[in-house]
């Protein structure tokens, strides 16, 4: 069950408190901003908002091949294309192809989590094609060549300083530590990039049906930037992005900002439809929209899981999650990381690719409480776990904790046996005091679960047990 | 004819804090309860059902549910094992249709203890005194599976010579998990760190919470870092006069 979990590379992470500091901190205060927006004096329809934000997404998902086929002839009809790409390799495919036909040496990418989910950016470059991230923290990323940290803020784990030395190893730039000058000398190279590029590549926070319109969110302007600057525009989103309509967006936009960083609304959002129209001063010459499935009808095909494709992707689950907050991003196996990820992955990825993820987690259930669209993710968690027993049963494998539950559930059922053994227990831990502590168990005893605990936290001795204790009382009023 | 009420005290409490099965007796008899303890009772099955183990979880369940069919009331020292009765018992017994009627049936019964006090009981004062600073752990599935967050507060508010301070964060997860806390040791024991610190960052003599199975998280911690502060089950805070 544990195959694959990185406990090394785990206990560096949590040994680390530059990093821990830097995880802790950040989303710390993405929390405090979002409780400050959704506050009930401030928002006081926020429930309503999620439970109808929920309600779409269901609902689309429900009818979702009516309402692609609806997104598909809009675009058509406002002079875009619509590209079906089943994978990865097919997006790529199709973007390499296009650079190709329209002579493209540059192309400038915005944020997007699905292109990083299909490794695009990499797929070019291994074509010899410059791609450049304009976002700042994702351009930084890609400077360190990591993968990003957070959904939302993919260089949350770097300070200012490890900037600077990135900048001035990367860019040969003098090194700056003061964050706004790192601003300023990320712009200087993304304005040029921008003038040059021939393809500009983003992502796509909502497809709307009933207007083949592709909605952008975002804080720096350089998603406006990459799909005006260059000719040709290619916006690549999974299918599950869609949403019915254009008056929908209310409901997702008041949630999604306030979800992610806690703004009301973020700094920009373009709604874009189709390429530049005659008498238009601004716009791509080309305009295409690829659609993404890469494992989304597998997801949807189970009723009660797909729920997962509701995620907006605000990254909220991951700031309220202690667990994210202390082994970071870079330890799940998958661009998803968080809460997220420990229910997305193993539909995408397998269910015994990583068998550990779904188990990763206390079951605290703060993802849940603030998922702007209501995903049961410990619900979800618990579910897969099951799935994942049940498989490894099927297999073979993980027997000897099959074992353990299986007599456990023997003895659970019979209360006679259960109180031998506690008694056995009581007698073998020792004196019959009760509520003493125990630091270490000798030898043998000393392996497993309870060695596991005994690592790092003292284990309470069991002495008497309450039932023997009661018997006691109850005798004594007798008396 | 007083109203009779079944202890359910978890398999925790039984195995490793007796104390706190007492304490919650004590309160419920000075109030007026004819207090029971249903000897064949084990645990709801948590334990099986969070690891995956559905079908053992599913035989400790029935168990359970024949152990406690009649009884009048049930009441918990715990948030956790009062949802798994009262909400996941339904998930479990899905395809189990006698099951999950008498789990249907069983469920309005089944109160957590300071739910019980406060809406069952109707009582806020229960005459207890305990001269001490202490702070509360917001334990995770009695705060958003069932909703407790003001309760123990205005039980604790009524205790005469408690102070409670509140600590920074106290709804964040304490780490135990279950067998999480076993599987994930070094991430479960960095979440109780960082609840330690809290604690500390407060000056409390005492944590308090509704949730035995946090408690021994949180003091087999305080233990290792040499912290004098002690845990108590808010039974037991409530027993002390
Ligand atoms: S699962 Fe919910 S909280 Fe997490 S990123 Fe997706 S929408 Fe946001």
């Amino acid at each position: 069950m544990m195959t694959g979990y990185p406990r090394e590379q785990i206990r560096r992470t949590l040994a680390d408190p530059r990093l821990q500091e830097a995880i802790y901190s950040a989303t710390g205060r993405l929390m405090e901003h979002r409780r400050q927006v959704v506050a009930p004096e401030v928002l006081p329809d926020y429930q309503e908002l999620r439970e109808q934000a929920r309600r779409i997404k269901e609902h689309t998902l429900e009818n979702l091949d009516a309402y692609l086929e609806q997104f598909e002839a809009q675009v058509r009809a406002r002079g875009g294309e619509v590209i079906w790409a089943k994978d990865g390799p097919e997006v790529a495919d199709f973007v390499l192809d296009l650079a190709r036909r329209s002579n493209a040496r540059l192309l400038v990418k915005s944020k997007s989590m699905t292109t990083e989910e299909i490794g695009l950016r990499e797929r070019l470059e291994a074509q010899h094609f410059e791609v450049v991230e304009t976002d700042l923290g994702e351009y930084i990323i890609q400077l360190a060549q990591e993968r990003p940290y957070h959904i939302v803020a993919p260089a949350l784990h770097k300070t200012r300083e490890e900037v600077g030395e990135i900048f001035s190893q990367r860019l040969g730039v003098p090194r700056e530590n003061v964050p706004e000058r790192q601003t300023r000398i990320a712009r200087t190279v993304l304005r040029q990039k921008f003038l040059t590029a021939d393809i500009g590549i983003t992502g796509a926070n909502f497809l709307v049906a009933d207007s083949g319109a592709v909605v952008l969110v975002e804080n720096e302007g350089n998603a406006r930037l990459t799909t005006s600057a260059p000719r040709i525009h290619v916006a690549v989103a999974g299918i599950e992005k869609l949403i019915p309509r254009a008056q929908d967006l209310a409901v997702f936009l008041k949630l999604l900002g306030r979800s992610a960083t806690g703004q009301p609304l973020t700094v920009y959002t373009s709604i874009l439809s189709g390429p530049r129209r005659q008498g238009e001063w601004d716009g791509p010459e080309q305009f295409y929209v690829v659609l993404l499935d890469g494992g989304r009808s597998r997801v949807l095909a189970d009723r009660d899981k797909r729920q997962t494709l509701y995620c907006i992707r605000c990254g909220a689950c991951l700031n309220h999650c202690p667990v994210y907050r202390r082994i970071g991003g870079h330890n799940y196996p998958w661009i998803y990381s968080g809460p997220i990820g420990k229910i997305a992955s193993p539909q995408f990825q397998g269910l015994t690719e990583d068998p550990w993820l779904p188990f990763a987690s206390s079951l605290c259930g703060a993802c849940a409480e603030v998922c702007p669209v209501k995903i049961e993710i410990p619900r979800l968690l618990l579910e897969l776990r099951a799935e994942i027993v049940k498989t490894q049963a099927r297999e073979g494998q993980n027997r000897w904790e099959r074992l353990g539950f299986r007599l456990w559930s023997w003895v659970m059922t019979r209360p006679r046996l259960y109180e031998a053994l506690s008694l056995a227990a009581g007698l073998l831990a020792g004196e019959g005091s009760d509520q003493g502590w125990l630091r270490q168990l000798p030898g043998l005893l000393n392996a497993g679960p309870l060695r596991a605990w005994l690592d790092y936290r003292d284990l309470p001795a069991p002495g008497r047990s309450f039932r023997a204790l009661w018997r006691q009382r109850t005798a004594r009023v007798r008396e | 004819m007083p109203a009779r009420v079944a202890l359910f005290v978890t398999c925790i409490v039984d195995q490793f804090f007796p104390r706190v099965g007492l304490a919650m007796a004590e309160v419920l008899e000075r109030l007026g309860y004819r207090v029971d303890f249903p000897e064949a009772q084990t645990c709801c099955g948590q334990p099986a059902f969070n690891t995956g183990y559905r079908e053992e979880a599913r035989h400790v369940a029935r168990h359970f549910l024949s152990v406690f069919r009649d009884a009048e009331y049930v009441v918990v020292p715990s948030g956790s094992c009062t949802s798994m009765i009262t909400r996941h018992y339904e998930e479990l017994f899905r395809k189990d249709p006698e099951a999950l009627e008498q789990a249907r049936r069983l469920a309005p019964r089944v109160w957590e203890f300071s739910q019980f006090l406060l809406e069952v009981a109707g009582v806020e004062d229960v005459g207890a005194r305990l001269p001490a600073v202490v702070t509360y752990h917001d334990s995770c599935h009695a705060l958003r599976e069932l909703g407790i967050r003001e309760g123990p507060r205005r039980l604790l508010a009524k205790v005469r010579g408690l102070e409670l301070r509140e600590m920074p964060a106290s709804q964040e997860c304490c780490g135990f998990g279950g067998t999480f806390s076993v599987k994930f040791p070094e991430i479960s024991a960095s979440m109780v760190r960082t609840k330690v610190e809290a604690i500390h960052q407060t000056g409390a003599q005492y944590v308090v919470s509704v949730d035995a199975s946090c408690l021994m998280q949180i003091q087999g911690a305080l233990n290792r870092a040499g912290s004098p502060v002690r845990t108590l089950h808010l039974a037991e805070v409530l027993a002390s006069r």
